[in-house]
């Protein structure tokens, strides 16, 4: 029998390597071995444990502590599976996995990710012989273009168009590059692929780079994520010493070398041409296209860059055929697309579905709809170059145009659903404060643009609006749309454009009563205690720290607005849900 | 004369230098390095890299300041990276920090006077299900509450100060 922990990033934080070595020093000296896998993307059930006889799944288990590895291991001895019952997996839960069709991830969270073995008895790295023994570089973008594969990471440009404009780029020394800086803050699928299946991305890669013609490629890594650089390090090393990278890869003649650069935070290198001049160590400054990189990228060589989630889908079209992959999804998106599904939703993680589900499948069938009972508002996609989608539009299809057509994108995975307690005008202002931290300073419109768009977008939220704040936003981001020289600029007005357009009276509702009606923003925010719920524990008004609430033990209390100032402290210490905030 | 510049062990670079030489080390990946070092990029060390990079002091204080993860200035001994990603926002980033705050009585980017604490705002740790998250060193600390967020603050410091 063989336990497998699930240990990617948000699986240790959640606890899964105290587990580990806690079920490693209980297992030891018994036929039992204890090994890791990485993120099968059920983030909230970490910590998951899988229990394997061979290759059979018997069990899976979840939210285990590490309080509970006494248990999970005598039970396991004693081969007596009725005690770990308690922590097995809902039927409910399951469905999150098997409502799933999974390509990119496909492996993720079932094999050892530190293990070429693991992966190579996995059938991986068939495809790269394939490709290298039977197949012309040309035959390799056939393939692609026929597949429709688009790039993942937000542009959804065609991925076999781009290969074949490096390929026919003069020059002999060409570079092939993975975007693995993911920056949109509520996106982790690419760190949950380097992370979990690190020998899928570089299998995808070097056939890339076969494809175009290239002999050295690059990863650059985001440098938050120092998890996924350890194992694709470890997993590039285990691929030069078994011969499928470096010189005379299998014996075929083709050569490529692979190295990480590890990125230093910058959300504007997700930007191609800004990824190549940080690649070359400078400011990571967008260039003037054209020359688009395919002619004068990483060292004014030709270049290619995909990003991680793209290379992780083409090992798996070489295999199965690009037909195979382009009969799944829509009319104009192939395929399947990631998404990290966060904010109010009772199951987050990682969901890999085909293109041409509906928003509302996504979030209710296999998401489950809303935490803790209450309302949906909208869904946002796409980070800051993205936009919110409303209640009205979640039969919404998830294809490129549908999307773009809501004046949200596809972008790179990001999906963060927020419930009716989340104020979309804040929600805006939360996504300028990141653009204007983020513009790298190049273009005018881009940096004063979105600084005083922040501006206009904090003195709603602070309930200093004026009449006219609306269309002085919206010309703004006219303005900042048609001067900005890169997609970063470009986008960032999306936000706020859409939340304009849905969520207009939530705009005229702070500018003009000075209200917020999702009762987020704190300046606007008032409190009050329900009476009838209040049972006169008195925690409230110790808690507060200007002695704004009144009231004697077991009578309801009440606060005193013109001290208030609108803590929260008391809606958190209550225990019987009293507080009300309007 | 200020405590940032002039007496670093300028010595402990030369290993940084000579990867340079044989690996073709980029400038990031220089800064990089210098910094595991010494913890941040103090002035002299910066002067010193422009030197044997052939680059000038505006190029490689330029390189510094456009990434985050370059520090000019010392950290405290707990390093609080707190995420403000958007699920974290959406699930209460904002009140977190505002206790971390208030707890410690320093801002964003900023290390309390004992040298304890320094807190750091980051895009997303990509804990996403855990949040609002922050890390503190190498722990990270998930579903926090600002009473959660200061009593964790209180134990390290009573930790330390015992």
């Amino acid at each position: 029998m063989r336990v497998v922990i699930g240990e990617g990033s948000c699986g240790i934080a959640a606890g899964a390597a105290k587990v580990h070595s806690k079920l490693h020093e209980l297992l030891e000296g018994t036929d039992i071995s204890v090994g890791i896998a990485g993120c099968i993307g059920m983030c909230f059930l970490e910590p998951i444990i899988d229990i394997y006889d061979e290759k059979t799944l018997l069990k899976r288990l979840v939210k285990v502590k590490e309080a509970d590895a006494e248990t999970i291991a005598d039970a396991l001895n004693k081969n007596d599976f009725e005690a770990l019952k308690k922590y097995e997996i809902s039927e409910d839960d399951s469905v999150f996995l098997s409502k799933q069709t999974r390509i990119a991830l496909r492996r993720c969270g079932l094999i050892d990710p530190e293990s070429i073995d693991a992966y190579t008895d996995d059938g991986g790295y068939s495809a790269l012989k394939q490709v290298l023994t039977s197949m012309t570089p040309e035959e390799v973008i056939e393939e692609i273009k026929a597949s429709g594969l688009a790039g993942r990471g937000g542009a959804g440009f065609p991925t076999w168009f781009k290969w074949n404009a490096a390929r026919k780029s003069e020059g002999t020394e060409k570079y092939l590059i993975c975007n693995a800086d993911e920056g949109d803050p509520g996106a982790f699928m690419d760190r949950a692929v380097i992370e979990s299946d690190p020998h899928t991305l570089i299998e995808g890669m070097l056939i890339g780079a076969y494809a175009i013609g290239a002999s050295h490629a690059f990863v650059y890594v985001r440098a938050e994520y120092p998890l996924a650089i350890v194992r694709l390090q470890k997993a590039i090393n285990e691929a030069m010493e078994k011969g499928y990278l470096g010189e005379n890869i299998l014996g075929t003649g083709f050569s490529c070398f692979l190295k990480i650069k590890a990125g230093a935070g910058a959300f504007v290198c997700g930007e191609e041409t800004a990824l190549i001049e940080s690649l070359e160590g400078k400011r990571g400054m967008p260039r003037l296209k054209p020359p688009f990189p395919a002619e004068k990228g990483y060292e004014n060589k030709p270049s290619n860059i995909n990003n991680v989630e793209t290379f992780a889908n083409v090992a798996w079209i070489i295999e199965n055929g690009g037909e195979a992959f382009s009969a799944l999804g829509t009319e104009n998106s192939k395929g399947t697309k990631v998404f990290a599904l966060t904010g109010k939703i009772k199951r987050g993680g990682l969901v890999e579905i085909p293109m041409g589900l509906t928003l509302k499948e996504v979030i209710y069938d296999i998401g489950g709809g809303i935490r803790d009972n209450r309302e949906f508002k909208a869904v946002q996609l796409g980070g800051p170059s993205g936009g919110c989608i409303p209640k009205e539009l979640l039969d919404t299809v998830i294809d490129y145009k549908a999307l773009s057509a809501t004046g949200a994108i596809m972008g790179s995975g990001g999906m963060v659903v927020m419930d009716e307690g989340t104020c979309m005008v804040n929600m805006a202002r939360f996504f300028l404060d990141f653009t204007t931290k983020e513009s790298c300073g190049k273009c005018v419109h881009c940096r004063i643009g979105t600084k005083r768009m922040f501006e206009i977008l904090t003195r709603i939220t602070e309930g200093n609006g004026k009449e006219g704040d609306v269309e002085l936003l919206e010309e703004l981001c006219d303005g900042i749309r048609s001067g900005a020289l890169c997609g970063l600029g470009q986008t960032a007005p999306n936000p706020v454009l859409t939340t304009i357009k849905y969520f207009r009276n939530e705009y005229e509702a702070h500018i003009n009563e000075k209200r917020c009606p999702a009762g987020e923003c704190a300046t606007l925010r008032t409190y009050s205690i329900d009476a009838e719920k209040c049972k006169g524990c008195t925690l409230c008004s110790k808690k507060c720290p200007v002695n704004a609430i009144s009231g004697v033990l077991k009578e309801a209390h009440a606060i005193d607005t013109e001290k208030c100032i609108k803590c929260g402290q008391c809606k958190e210490v209550c225990k019987f849900d009293a507080v009300e905030v309007k | 004369m200020c405590e940032n510049c002039c007496n670093s062990d300028l010595g402990l670079l030369s290993e940084v230098f000579r990867d340079m030489k044989n690996n073709g080390d980029n400038l990031i990946t220089v800064l990089q390095k210098a910094q595991d070092i010494y913890g941040y990029l103090p002035t002299d060390v910066l002067y010193e890299i422009a030197e044997k990079t052939g680059n000038s002091p505006a190029k490689v204080l330029g390189v510094a300041t456009f990434y985050t993860q370059f520090r000019l200035k010392k950290v405290g001994k707990y390093l609080i990276l707190l995420c403000k990603g958007t699920a974290c926002h959406v699930n209460g980033a904002d009140g977190i920090e505002k206790a971390i705050c208030e707890e410690l009585g320093i801002k964003d980017g900023d290390t309390t006077d004992d040298g304890l604490f320094s807190l750091k705002t980051v895009a997303c740790l990509g804990c996403c299900s855990l949040s609002p998250v922050m890390m503190i060193n190498e722990e990270t600390y998930g579903s926090l509450t600002p009473s959660k967020t200061v009593e964790i603050l209180r134990e390290i410091r009573g930790r330390e100060t015992e």
